[in-house]
Order: C-alpha cells, then structure tokens, then sequence
C-alpha cells in the first residue's frame, strides 16, 4: 500500500461508475445555492468543475477558478455527519393496541455510500464521532451499519481557506488514515490527474478495476509538494497548549460576557460543525392517535430548551451557552472522549452571522486579544 | 440491539403519594426480559408513554426484586402529566437500567446520613427502601430534610413510617413555618447541629436543589464529614441515556451515564460553576 498510483481525469469518471456498479451511492461536493454543498453525484461534471471558494469569518463565496480542478475548494457548510449522523431520523415506530401498544420493528437498510472528497480535517471529524456512537459504553446501531456500509475517497487539499487552522489542530491537510482511497489533484504542465493513495484492500480492489499507472518518484513529489504548500497557507492558527486546562481554570473570564454580547445563540456553528453530535427527540402521533412515531432530530446547546428541566434552564444566559459550546468542543471532549472536538475546519468561523472566531476567543482568553 | 427501543411494561399496581406524586408498579411484558433485567439502587429508566414522549424516572424498589420496578413520579411537564393519566392494566415503554448507584454495599456497618431537599426526591427513597431491607447490616439511619414551606412536605405518610424503622431519626425543617409546624425552623445545614452524627462512621447521599446540596456539603465538611464519603444525586435535562444526545452533560461528565449518583470529591469544582 505504500506506493502511489496515478489516474486521468477520465479515470476519475470510471471510478465513479465502478463505485456505483458496486451499488454504492455517490455522494460529493457539488454547486448549489451559491455554496458547495454534499449531494448524491452521477457523475464527476456535478463535483464544483473550476470553481472556488473564499472564506472569512461571516464571510463565504464562491468564485470562478482559471483552471477546470475538481476540488479546487476548502469546506462548505455541510459535513459528512449529515449522512451518517442524519440530521432528522425516526428511531421507533409504535402502534396502539387497546390500552396497550407494540413497537413495530423493521429492519433498517443502512445505505452503502462512497464519499467523494473527503478532507483530512473531516476524516478526523468522522473519527471523532466513531468515539461516541460506536467506541462507547453503548453503541448507536444505525450510525454503524451506515459507517461500516461507507466507501471514503478523501482528497489530499490542494489550498488551505482564510478560516482553516487544521495545521494548529494536527489534522490535515494530508490525509493520514481512514480512508479507502486517497486522492492529490494536480493540474501541472497542461496535465490534470490524480496521484491516488490506497488506505485498505478494498481501496486497492476498486483501484484494480480503474486504468492507473505506478506513480513515479516526480509524481509523488508533486503530491507532496501541494499539500505541503497547502499546510503554509492556513488562514488561522489556534495555540493548543495546555488548552483543556486553560478553558478549566477560566470558567470565569470576563471575556465570556464580550463574546456573549456579540453572540446570537442562533445554533449555526453547532449545525455546520462536523463533530457536534447533540440531538432531541419529538413524538408524533397520526390524526387518528393510532400510530406513534419518534424521532430524533440534530439539537444544539445554544437553545434555552436544551438545558430545560422543571423549573428552568440550567444554561439560561448567552454567556452560559457560548462558554459550554467552546468548552466542550475544546477542553470537555478531551475528558470525554480522549480526543479534541475540534478538527480546525472553520466552518464555525465563516458561517457564524456575526464572525465570533473560536481561535479570537481562545487567544482573548490567553490574554493576547486587547479589547 | 436498537438501545432506542422501549419495552412495553405494564402498570401493575398505581399508588398516589401525595398531590402530584405518584408510583407505577411496573412489568416488563416481554418473560425473557422479566428475567434478566437486573437493576442498582439509585438507577433510572427511561419510560415511555406512546405518542407523548419519555422521562428519566429512577428505580425505587428493590434490586432483589427486578420483576416489578417500582417507579415514582412527580408531575412536572407534559409527559409526567400524561403518564399521571393511565391507570392500571395500562402500558408503558421501559428501557434500562441506566447510571450509576448509590454504592451502599460498600458501606455495610457504617451509619447512613440521607440529605434531602425539595419536592419528591425519589432517588433518595431507593436508598431508604434498601437499607429497611437490610436492616441490620447498616448502623443508624438519619433522614434530614429540609422544605421551604410545610404544604411542600409531600411524603407525610412516608416519613411518619420512616421514624418507625429501628435505629432510624427523621429530621424535618421548613424555611417558612406555619402555626402547626411542630418540627425544625431553618435550612437543612441547621440540623448537622441538632442531629448526633459520627462523622467517622457515617456516609452521606443526597439529593435535591443543587444549590441546598452545596450548602449541605459546606456544612458537613465543617462539621468534619470526609469529601470521599458523600455522595450526591444529579438531575439534568436528558433525552437518550446512552450518553448521545449531549443534554445531561455537567462538565466533561454525562449525568447520564457517570451519574446521576456522583462522589461529591470527584465532581466538586463543577458544582461551584453556575449554569455549568
């Protein structure tokens, strides 16, 4: 598995159908509503063919490329959570039977997916949701089967976005584990291509049924060369150092109330984050109160509901919610679950309406922000 | 094994407790799981009422009796209120146990101090029933319980049978008395003075508001109880119990599955912390 392969662009297309005459679903970046979402793909001219993005805090647009490059983008708002972890899911079915009920079991068919694109950063995002759905004490069935069903192609990035810190993060942006297949575009001396790195034997058993060649030393360099130039270009950067200990020890800092003055607790950093896993429930019944369902939907820990018990919120002020959000992200989930909750992909920085930067209010918090 | 999935339970025996409050007797429908579900005082179940919703609703009979799981339930919100609704021979959903226990098999021959606050408290209850049970393998037993007002004493009937258990006190004390209060005037901390307690001897386990907890802490550490003998029981919004849907976290902890029974010392920089 050590050496590298190339394939064309056209190989790229033939992948895409061996995948799918393998009865995978293709899901992947491709254009919508002005952003690059991930959608079901059939074929590779739905990926963003020669466009863009540029991120900011608050900011993200898309912009037309000079080249034809596939992945020529960083992150959009959507995660691969949205597939395994979906965002809306029903988790029982009831019926009524006198005075009584019975649960109607059916047998879920997990889809079997093939994630084209993957990141470095969201392969260690998917990783770090394997740690509280399956690692655990209990184990999340459904997120399992569809996590075992799925085929990862990730993509080595080929340019780092103005709010991208993965470096900071020690996540990316080479892809080092967790993947099937692993792909580096490069679009050099009128060539366009993919060197392709195997991750497992069944990666190197779809590879086997896609023209490929054996990468040369050059080639492989090349490779190396762009996610290296990648790793310079970060757009934030976020100390780590002794960051659990730091955000325990300041559960009180006034920069808390500052954040809290500009925060909206709108929820969008915990929708577009590729680790937050928080989710509530709603029952339903049918018309004729026959039939019961319930369902789980993605929550997040900036409602004042979510912290309700009897008699209040627990977390009733934006200061509270702001602070448990960036806590348990950066210091409580290493607690938890051994692991950071943050991967450094940015999306909390771009799609926040008000631009708060979690790596801004780290660095407050260090005391190196003045006010 | 879907853990999402509760099992119809029916309600064998309904008992009112007071206004509000009231106890399903419960059994699973399903003979397999009668048989091997096991459970430890101070765990929850998670319980379903078709097409309303579900609550975390600890477990107050005996563990040596896992067939019929006695669950008490105070009328909070929508759910509660719904469940108050169905009589016997009606079902509900179960899935459990969950949490953590009272750990009183490791205190066998110590006295045991229950703290106890507030409106219901059931989790405290589940210690009191095992410990009648097992009479003699306990020193004494002292319930203190602190109310704000006398109309909030719920278990009138209860604590009175309490006080007839041998080598048993029941401390009572109300914020606000009334003219027939006949019992303490004050918070519960006052009565660490009026009640002997060996604070060697003894462990503690508490449960209710969390801020008439901390305060009951201060007072015992002062009075020379050991942090690493007091245990508290948590309650935090929670809809899954398996530790997923991140509501019941305090802290790095899921009250879910390290709680709802804690060590006071493991968890007492926490407690400190508002809206935590």
């Amino acid at each position: 598995m050590e050496s590298k392969h190339i394939i064309d662009r056209n190989s790229l297309e033939l992948l895409f159908e061996v995948l799918k005459h393998r009865g995978f679903s293709l899901v992947g970046p491709t254009v919508r509503d002005g952003a690059i979402i991930y959608d079901e793909l059939t074929s590779t001219a739905d990926l963003p063919v020669g466009w863009t993005d540029e991120q900011e805090g608050g900011t993200y647009r898309l912009k037309r490329r000079t080249d034809g490059a596939l992945f020529g983008y960083v992150v959009g708002p959507h995660s691969w959570k949205k597939f395994l972890h979906p965002p809306i899911r029903r988790l029982l079915k009831a019926k009524r039977e006198g005075s009584s009920f019975q649960i109607v079991t059916e047998d879920e068919e997990a889809p079997r997916f093939a994630f084209i694109g993957v990141r470095s950063c969201e392969l260690h995002a998917i990783a770090i949701q394997d740690k509280v759905f399956i690692d655990g004490k209990y184990v999340d069935a459904s997120y399992k089967l569809r996590r075992e069903n799925a085929f990862i192609i990730a993509i080595n990035c080929g340019q780092a976005g103005g709010t991208c810190f993965c470096v900071s993060m020690n996540t990316g942006p080479k892809a080092t584990f967790g993947f099937d297949l692993a792909l580096t575009e490069a679009l050099e001396n009128n060539r366009h291509y993919f060197v392709v790195e195997v991750g497992t034997e069944f990666g190197a058993e779809i590879l086997r049924e896609v023209p490929h060649e054996q990468a040369n030393a050059e080639d492989a360099a090349t490779a190396e060369r762009i996610v290296a130039k990648t790793a310079g270009e970060m757009g934030r950067t976020l100390d780590t150092t002794s960051i659990k200990d730091l955000l325990y020890q300041n559960y009180e800092h006034p920069r808390w109330d500052n954040v809290a003055a500009r925060c909206l607790t709108c929820g969008n950093c915990t929708m577009v984050c590729p680790t937050c896993f928080c989710t509530t429930v709603e029952d339903v019944t049918d018309l004729t109160g026959e039939h019961a369902e319930r369902w789980q939907k993605w929550d997040s820990c900036f409602t004042m509901d979510f912290s309700y018990i009897h008699g209040g919120s627990v977390r009733s002020s934006a200061k509270s919610r702001y602070r448990q959000w960036m806590t348990h992200k950066l210091a409580t989930w290493i607690d938890q679950f051994g692991t950071s909750g943050c991967v450094g992909c940015g999306r909390c920085i771009t799609w926040c309406p008000v631009a708060i930067d979690i790596t801004e209010e780290v660095r407050a918090i260090r005391g190196e922000v003045r006010e | 094994m879907n853990s999402f999935i509760p099992h119809p339970a029916d309600i064998v025996e309904k008992r009112k407790e007071a206004r509000y409050i009231f106890t399903f007797r419960l059994r699973f429908r399903d003979e397999r799981l009668r048989q091997t579900f096991r459970f430890e005082p101070g765990q929850f179940n998670m319980v379903y009422i078709f097409g309303v919703g579900e609550v975390p609703i600890s477990i107050v009979s005996d563990p040596t009796d896992p067939e019929l799981l006695d669950h008490t339930i105070r009328v909070v919100g929508r759910t509660t209120a719904a469940l108050e609704k169905l009589k016997e021979g009606d079902t509900v959903g179960l899935r459990g146990p969950y949490g953590s226990r009272w750990p009183l098999e490791d205190f066998k021959g110590k006295d045991v101090i229950i703290v106890t606050g507030g409106l219901g408290c059931a989790p405290a209850v589940s210690v009191i029933n095992y410990i009648v049970k097992r009479r003699d393998d306990y020193g004494a037993l002292k319930i203190l319980h602190g109310i704000k007002t006398p109309k909030d004493l719920l278990y009138r009937d209860r604590f009175r049978a309490w006080r007839r258990i041998p080598n048993t006190e029941v401390s009572l004390t109300v914020d606000h008395p009334d003219r027939q209060w006949k019992y303490n005037v004050g918070v519960v901390t006052n009565l660490f003075n009026q009640v002997r307690i060996d604070y060697q001897n003894s462990v503690v386990m508490m449960c209710g508001p969390e801020t008439m907890m901390k305060y009951a802490v201060r007072g015992l550490l002062s009075q020379g109880m050991s942090e690493g003998r007091i245990y508290l029981s948590l309650e935090r919004n929670m809809k899954c119990a398996i530790g997923f849907c991140g509501h019941c976290q305090f802290g790095p902890s899921f009250i879910c599955k390290e709680g709802p029974v804690f060590r006071y010392d493991r968890i007492k920089p926490w407690l400190e912390i508002r809206e935590v």
